[in-house]
């Protein structure tokens, strides 16, 4: 199997991304490079309605940048906009 | 010290916490639930928390008062779960040895920690529907993204 033969991934969903995806999380395999990547992919495919500006991401519970690469094994928070208090 | 809870928050038992015998001051905030948001009846709040993240980022707020405050105890908890109007959704209590540390410290925990933390607040309004607070009013119509408007004629 080639290295770019795809990542499995946990992908954890919260808030309006849960209910939009229809479950709290799930495990796949992608090809995507990046996480940006990664969330347009998803987006398309279950019509997200927030897109990247709004929405912060953490890779195994460190906020990460959406254009750091994804590794094999990261579990995957997209993060909304937040509203606690 | 942060928790999440899934039960009431006691109010006075976590007061007790804060006890310290070089402390002449104690200042808490209270988050209740309110009835009416934006012009809505609220009947109901749903809490949901990424329960990992909140709780380093909450113990790193803590950790900024205490370098930015003078401070003796901190102790935040915040709700997940339903919670009917009139609950508490959040406790912040810090005991000081002065009243002004106390009361800046007390303001500035709540104010990190309602924008910092990953925690979401579904809103259920008297006419059934709901909404997730921050979520929907930003977000970006995809729905009408195959939408096209009628062709606008440029004149030359």
């Amino acid at each position: 199997m080639s290295a770019s033969a795809g990542k499995r991934v946990q992908i954890h969903y919260y808030a309006l991304l849960r209910e939009q995806r229809g479950t709290a999380q799930e495990l796949l395999v992608t090809s995507a490079r990046s996480l940006r990547q990664l969330y347009l992919e998803l987006s398309e495919q279950h019509r997200f309605s927030l897109s990247t500006e709004k929405l912060r991401v953490a890779v195994n519970d460190q906020l990460q940048g959406w254009d750091d690469p994804l590794q094999d094994n990261d579990r995957v928070v997209f993060i909304p906009p937040v509203a606690g208090g | 010290m942060f928790s999440l809870s899934t039960n009431p928050i006691d109010a006075a038992l976590l007061r007790q916490s804060l006890q310290n015998p070089g402390a002449g001051a104690l200042s808490v905030f209270e988050g209740w639930v309110r009835n009416h948001n934006e012009g809505r009846r609220v009947v109901l709040l749903e809490y949901e928390a990424f329960e990992s993240l909140a709780q380093k980022e909450a113990e790193r707020i803590i950790e900024e008062a205490r370098q930015r405050f003078e401070i003796l105890e901190a102790v935040c908890v915040h709700r997940v779960g339903r919670l009917n109007v009139g609950d508490v959704a959040v406790w912040v209590g810090v005991s000081a040895p002065h009243r002004d540390a106390a009361f800046k410290a007390c303001r500035f925990l709540i104010d990190q920690i309602k924008t910092r933390l990953p925690i979401w607040k579904k809103e259920h309004y008297v006419d059934g529907s709901s909404i997730w607070v921050n979520c929907q009013t930003c977000a970006d119509p995809v729905s009408n993204s195959n939408y096209r408007p009628h062709a606008i004629k440029i004149e030359q």
